[in-house]
């Protein structure tokens, strides 16, 4: 017997399913019974049953990409803030192998870096690297701060949600798993997404969310509501689709939405699959992004730089702008 | 605990504000939502919230009879006392009151003060023997910045609400009427405006994260007349004369709008 | 039964009148408002977080750690800040109520601070600080067992009645604050305080568990009001 639907809002200790399906994320077992630990949606799948949270803190994993602040410089490594009751590592070797450098010239206290989870030990402190496309400083743009859980939902099936929000305001965004996302653009655009990312969070569990967020988008680039019709010009006028990969997805993002009604219903269940792409999608933003942030070795470069630097690179995004304050330290 | 500001998150504050911009939209001088109640808690004789922006705090009066100073005995007496409690900032600490808390009291308190807004002569029951102590409690339950303006105007607002019971000597003793209560006697109103230095720009009623990027605070207590009476300079960085004047200048235009909505 | 009138009017298992509000502070991780009769509590979560408190910290799990307070302002005479016997027993007891229902296991070393702030005190404040205390969890994201609740039947007049007031709880004989996870109905918080005889006990704890189950809908419905409105 289940006695709850898909995407039913739950509560702790509520019973959801006698014996007959198996308890999934979110969720325990007790006398038989399958119980929610935790106030979110239910995911009901294959007879397999899981609660998905509204809120939860970050609890690093292995192969995550988070976004983290350097809070401390020590002898062989950085301490980094990755918006988590854990603590991470980025170990001096992960950044300059067996060379020896002064740490706090390469990476200093307040650094916001792109990081991957190398390792998570016994008591869940992450060691983190650097390996992997797009990895390292972030130079200007906004810090926006959601629940991690809502991450998913932010990317939106196969991207589609970020990319209409890159597409609409010519931002560069990175997601971390950890909550955190990292935007750049033009000092307006950044607020308005900034605005976006956070009504996406606070109604993240709600349905006819991309539709929302698109005609909010219009609004307030364009002045009006999108017209099925404009859809294509919007899509011709656009000036750079950076490449082959990036129309493909437009593609399928358009296909998405001639479905928005049915897709919108399933986009509200957050599924494992889509929890993955999460992380697909950072990478293809390390894609796009790859020329603004430099891999490894030229972060190291351009670090050795960092002095000389700090006025271009203010001049360069003299018009940054930020949004509530981030990584505090929960 | 330490909070340290992303560089990213300390340029872009800082560049909006060059531009004369904030992240919230606002002007430099402008003020976020203020709501204020009053007569919040029934068991206490005075008591106020009032929300700032995110920024929420509750202020409870209690008056107690006791002994006046030697130096002032027929004046009644004012304690101002506050807690930033736990729950207000993942930073603060259970405990007494830090070095910031008797700070926050204290200038909240310098306002109240020397604005003599309290006609402290009626608190006095028996001259020399028993007058009318009034414990300002503060109350600090949500830190999203800019919590001496917030304090500032419960405490006001909390006064200005305050019904004391009346006290009369009969044959040496106080004897105490709660039936027959009287308002308690307010001469003058007094608001403050704190302003935080970024980028060279004063910046009124600054969010956590703003305060958080600046490194100088200053505190402008200004009475209905438009008469400074009470200011602090906090933090680390120096201010110059014009910034000074500038920050006065605003605060004596803006307490007033504080005041007119009490 | 008995049809006896209390002195506020209510019947002798009725509840003082409840209103409960799910997340109302913007800096905590979770919190909640709780008014009954003249309470007014509010209630703050913070973590699972990372704690520098190294002793309280354990290796297979988190912890919670709850302080009481109230506000000088909230009693009929100024209570001195800061924390007494009083506050320091309610602040143990009340973490020892919210711990069975708790499952940090994957939260290994760190650690749920409960801040409980009675704002305004009309008797039974740590069972509405409980009740309180547990919607705020839930609002944290704080993965449970289930939703603790908490309700206190007492003594007064020689007869047995629910959720004592303040007048009652100075007046009567007994006071038997309990807490429940609603969905098992087992007991998490017991303190008695008073003369019973064993009939009597019982029968406060049985009118203390209804009034525990009437106030866990409440819980459930300020939960659900806060997230299903939009």
């Amino acid at each position: 017997m289940i006695y709850v639907e898909n995407k039913d809002l739950v509560i702790p200790g509520q019973v959801l399913a006698d014996d007959e399906c198996y308890p999934g994320r979110g969720t325990f077992k007790e006398d038989g019974k399958i119980c929610s630990s935790l106030m979110g949606l239910v995911s009901l799948r294959n007879k397999k049953i899981r609660v998905i949270p509204l809120k939860s803190k970050y609890v690093p994993k292995k192969g995550d990409v988070v976004i983290g602040k350097i809070n401390d410089v020590r002898f062989s490594m950085w301490d980094v803030d990755i918006n988590s009751p854990y603590s991470g590592i980025l170990p001096a070797f992960e950044v300059f192998g067996r060379d020896k450098k002064e740490l706090n010239k390469v990476f200093d206290v307040g650094d916001v870096l792109f990081l991957r989870v190398i390792d998570v030990d016994e008591v869940k402190k992450a060691k983190l690297g650097l390996k992997g496309r797009g990895m390292g400083k972030f130079r200007g743009g906004i810090i926006v701060d959601i629940s991690p859980t809502k991450v998913p939902r932010l990317i939106g099936k196969k991207g589609s949600m970020i990319n209409m929000i890159k597409d609409k305001t010519n931002c560069k965004i990175v997601v971390g798993q950890n909550g955190l996302v990292w935007v750049k653009g033009k000092e307006d655009m950044e607020q308005l997404t900034r605005e976006i990312i956070h009504m996406i969070e606070a109604e993240a569990h709600t349905s006819g969310l991309t539709n929302k967020v698109k005609n909010k988008l219009y609004l307030a680039i364009d002045g009006e509501l999108p017209v099925e019709e404009t859809e294509e010009e919007f899509v011709l006028e656009k000036p750079k689709l950076q490449n082959f990969k990036e129309e493909l997805e437009q593609e399928e993002r358009e296909q998405a939405e001639a479905e928005a009604e049915v897709e919108d219903e399933a986009e509200t269940e957050i599924k494992d699959e889509v929890e993955d792409e999460a992380e697909e999608i950072t990478e293809e933003n390390e894609e796009k992004d790859a020329e603004s942030k430099p891999d490894l070795y030229e972060v190291i470069e351009e670090l050795k730089k960092k002095n000389q630097n700090k006025k271009d690179k203010n001049i360069s995004f003299s018009d940054n702008s930020n949004n509530s304050f981030i990584l505090n330290n929960r | 605990m330490v909070n340290i500001v992303p560089e990213i998150t300390r340029e872009s504050i800082t560049n909006l504000i060059i531009n004369d911009k904030r992240e919230d939209g606002r002007a430099l001088d402008e003020y976020r939502d203020i709501s204020i109640e009053t007569n919040v808690i029934s068991k206490a004789e005075g008591s106020a919230r009032v929300k700032l922006g995110g920024t929420q705090v509750i202020v409870g009066i209690k008056p107690q009879l006791g002994s006046p100073f030697p130096d002032t005995p027929d004046l009644g007496v004012l304690m101002t006392n506050c807690e930033m409690l736990p729950m207000a900032d993942p930073t603060f600490e259970p405990g007494p009151p830090g070095d910031d808390s008797i700070e926050l009291a204290r200038v909240v308190d310098r306002g109240i003060r020397e604005s003599e807004l309290v006609d402290l002569d009626k608190l006095c029951v028996e001259e020399g023997k028993h007058v009318w102590m009034l414990f300002i409690d503060l109350h600090i339950i949500d830190n999203c910045g800019n919590l001496f303006d917030a304090a500032e105007l419960a405490v006001m607002a909390a006064l200005k609400s305050t019904k004391l019971p009346t006290a009369t000597v009969v044959d040496d003793e106080v004897v105490i009427d709660e039936e027959n209560t009287f308002d308690l006697p307010i001469n003058n109103e007094v608001a403050m405006c704190t302003f935080v230095k970024i980028g060279e720009k004063m910046v009124l009623d600054p969010t956590l994260s703003e305060e958080n990027v600046a490194n100088a605070r200053l505190n402008v207590g200004v009475t209905k007349e438009g008469r400074i009476c009470a200011m602090q300079k906090g933090g680390a960085q120096p201010l110059t004369k014009d910034d000074i004047f500038t920050a006065v200048n605003i605060a004596i235009s803006k307490t007033k709008e504080l005041i007119e909505n009490l | 039964m008995s049809d006896m009138i209390r002195e506020d009017g209510r019947k002798f298992d009725e509840l003082r009148p409840i209103k409960i509000e799910a997340g109302v502070l913007e800096r905590a991780d979770g919190s909640a408002y709780l008014e009954v009769g003249g309470n007014k509590i509010l209630v703050a979560v913070y973590g699972p977080r990372e704690s520098y408190i190294r002793r309280l910290l354990e290796p297979n799990t988190g912890v919670i750690r709850c302080r009481y307070n109230m506000a000088p302002f909230s009693v009929g005479d100024r209570k001195r800040p800061g924390p007494d016997r009083r506050s320091s027993e309610i602040s143990k007891i009340t973490a020892d109520a919210l711990r069975p229902a708790l499952m940090l296991e994957n939260y290994p070393r760190s650690m749920v601070d409960v801040y409980i702030e009675v704002i305004e005190a009309e008797g039974g404040t740590r069972c509405a600080g409980i009740t309180a205390a547990s919607v705020a969890l839930v609002d944290a994201g704080v993965p449970m067992k289930d939703i603790v609740v908490g309700c206190a039947a007492g003594k007064v007049n020689d007869e047995v009645v629910l959720d004592l007031s303040e007048v009652e709880d100075k007046e009567g004989q007994a006071d038997v604050p309990i807490a429940i996870m609603p969905r098992t109905g087992e007991i998490t918080l017991l303190q008695s305080d008073g003369d019973l005889t064993e009939e009597e006990f019982q029968k406060a704890i049985d009118l203390a568990m209804e009034g525990c189950m009437k106030v866990s809908e409440l819980q459930k419905e300020a939960l659900m009001r806060k997230y299903s409105t939009e």
